[in-house]
């Protein structure tokens, strides 16, 4: 601060906590609103307080689910998203270091093919080429699987190129040392290269977590069994009823527990999270 | 492409190491975009039987299709429209926040969760909130003596899409901003102001000036969030309608791909739309190489 103006000061406040309260406000009321019974949602204005039916709403969506709309018990779906989270960040890192490795480490021929091969990718959003992608994974197979939601997402060209920059600073005499002592490329990968990059691999796993937890398409397509559904799509599901309004206190108890795993994670590791976004997009 | 001195050398090893990811690249990324490309330049007809091909028709087509065209001005209003109002109220929260010294790590963390947040999630908080029945801001609305209804207004349904997405875009946008003005020099800011300018002038003649490249870099970031991930918000709201007011060129792709199974015209869709991704990443690389030299 330049110069001590105690208006301008509060003022700043001021905008802060409207900005806070504002971008609070929707989740707020999804919170709110699984707390109270299916009758509230009749008629009138929705509850602005929480009401203390929150023990049926998510003893239900826990333990039976909303079969109804095909909706399966929520510990499921989290369950389900949990497993694509992480093998779409476990897979996106493991590949991506592998392949950056290659890259900044060895000479041979076609490395810039593969490095324009990877940089393609990033031109090729799954929203864009969607038809023709759930012909291949259909052909190969692999709808209503694991593998399926998860390893058509996993090439990252972004990752990669974050580890190929944080190779590029690593310094020559680093690597001649390391060879002059006898290790060879798989030993120096191992014992120089990963323990180098661990805050950078789990910054990035921060973002990939996000990224993987909130797919949204991918699974809607790929998966028609109930019992592979994803959180983030089984909302879909359970807002898509034919003819009537959607059961409120049940949606929103499945949109304040979706949210609830990323949001936590963004939270707990805030410093880990910028590190991961800013540096992706460098 | 930079180079590193010490390399190694193997004959077999850097082929092995890139093979998971060329791999998943090709068969998932460019074998399937080289279908679309294919498959833009050829007719099914209508029972799926024979398909022939009908050189550049369907692109011909497509762009005499008032439906298509519409849907080129829906994209443009609601990426700019998302870009213009979450940038700006990021902007405001960031300037706020660089000028409180207690309490802005607070404030942020207060701030950023919403990215953690998926877009179809979004879509369906603001969604319940827009009821027209029993949502809050319909009865507000109510108040003013407006009947909101975004099952029927064209209007009101693009600006249900809008606040959703701009909602969860503006943690973004607020931290990149934030890390942009506190990389500024507080020597400027102090020798302007021992110069006479006030607050406002400051903000207009030194520090907007300095954050214009984190403007112009979060502009395209913006607009190619507008582009694809909002798909999940169009999808789990309005489903691109009603009259087609929200039926943005991604959600256009997948509804003439998926539902109504006019794979020749959503092939071609989709080469329009790897052409304006193509772009949107040419344009960032290219500032990115210019932020580097300066």
């Amino acid at each position: 601060m330049v110069e001590n103006r105690p208006v301008l000061t509060a003022l700043a406040h001021a905008v802060l906590i409207l900005g806070v309260l504002v971008v609070a406000f929707p989740v707020w009321l999804a919170f709110v609103a699984s707390t109270h019974p299916s009758t509230t949602f009749l008629s009138g204005l929705v509850p602005l307080w929480p009401g203390d039916h929150w023990r049926e709403t998510y003893g239900q969506m826990f333990g039976a689910g909303l079969s109804t709309s095909g909706a399966p018990p929520l510990g499921l779906m989290m369950g389900n998203s949990l497993i694509m989270a992480l093998s779409i960040a476990l897979g996106k890192i493991a590949i991506s270091i592998l392949s950056a490795f290659a890259i900044v480490f060895f000479r041979f021929p076609f490395r810039h093919l593969a490095f324009w091969l990877i940089f393609v990718t990033l031109m090729l959003p799954v929203e864009v080429r969607i038809v023709p992608t759930f012909k291949v994974v259909a052909d190969l197979g692999m709808l209503n699987s694991y593998a399926g939601l998860a390893v058509p997402l996993i090439a990252s060209a972004t990752a990669t190129f974050l580890f190929r920059q944080v190779f590029l600073t690593i310094p020559d005499e680093l690597v001649e040392a390391a060879r002059i002592d006898g290790a060879g490329p798989l030993k120096f990968f191992r014992d120089i290269l990963l323990p180098l990059s661990r805050t950078n691999m789990a910054a990035l796993f921060v973002i990939l977590f996000i990224y993987g937890w909130n797919q949204y398409i991918w699974p809607l397509i790929v998966t028609t069994d109930e019992s592979l559904y994803t959180v983030v799509m089984g909302i879909k599901r359970m807002v898509d009823v034919a003819d009537a309004e959607p059961q409120w206190n049940y949606v929103m108890a499945t949109a304040t527990l979706a949210m609830l795993p990323p949001v936590l994670v963004v939270v707990a590791m805030q410093r880990l999270f910028v590190k991961g976004l800013i540096e992706q997009e460098k | 492409m930079q180079s590193r001195r010490a390399t190694y050398r193997s004959p077999w090893l850097p082929y092995l190491l890139l093979a998971p990811q060329l791999l998943i690249t090709f068969v998932f990324f460019l074998w399937p975009a080289g279908q679309a490309v294919r498959q833009s330049f050829l007719r099914e007809d209508p029972f799926g039987l024979s398909t022939r091909f009908v050189g550049l028709d369907n692109y011909t087509r497509l762009f005499h299709d008032p439906g298509y065209l519409n849907s080129f001005k829906v994209t443009l209003v609601f990426s700019v429209s998302v870009a213009a109002l979450s940038i700006g109220l990021a902007l405001l929260l960031a300037v706020s926040a660089d000028r409180v010294i207690r309490g802005h790590r607070g404030y942020t963390t207060l701030l950023v969760w919403p990215y953690a947040v998926a877009p179809a999630v979004a879509g369906v908080l603001w969604w319940f909130m827009f009821n027209p029945t029993i949502g809050i801001l319909p009865y507000l609305l109510g108040g003013l003596g407006y009947a909101w209804d975004d099952r029927l207004k064209p209007g009101d349904a693009m600006i249900l899409v809008v606040l959703a997405s701009a909602w969860k875009q503006i943690s973004y946008n607020f931290l990149f901003f934030l890390a942009g003005l506190q990389a500024i020099p507080q020597s400027l800011r102090e020798a302007a102001a021992i110069d006479g300018a006030g607050p406002v002038k400051r903000f207009v003649t030194i520090v907007f000036p300095l954050l214009s490249p984190t403007t112009f870099f979060l502009l395209v970031v913006n607009i190619t969030y507008t582009m694809f991930e909002t798909f999940a918000v169009i999808d789990a709201t309005t489903g691109g309608g009603p009259a087609q007011a929200t039926n943005i060129l991604v959600y256009k792709v997948y509804q003439d791909g998926f539902i109504g199974l006019n794979l020749g015209s959503s092939a071609a869709q989709s080469v329009v739309l790897m052409g304006i991704v193509m772009v949107l990443t040419f344009i960032q690389f290219r500032f990115i190489e210019r932020r580097v030299q300066y």
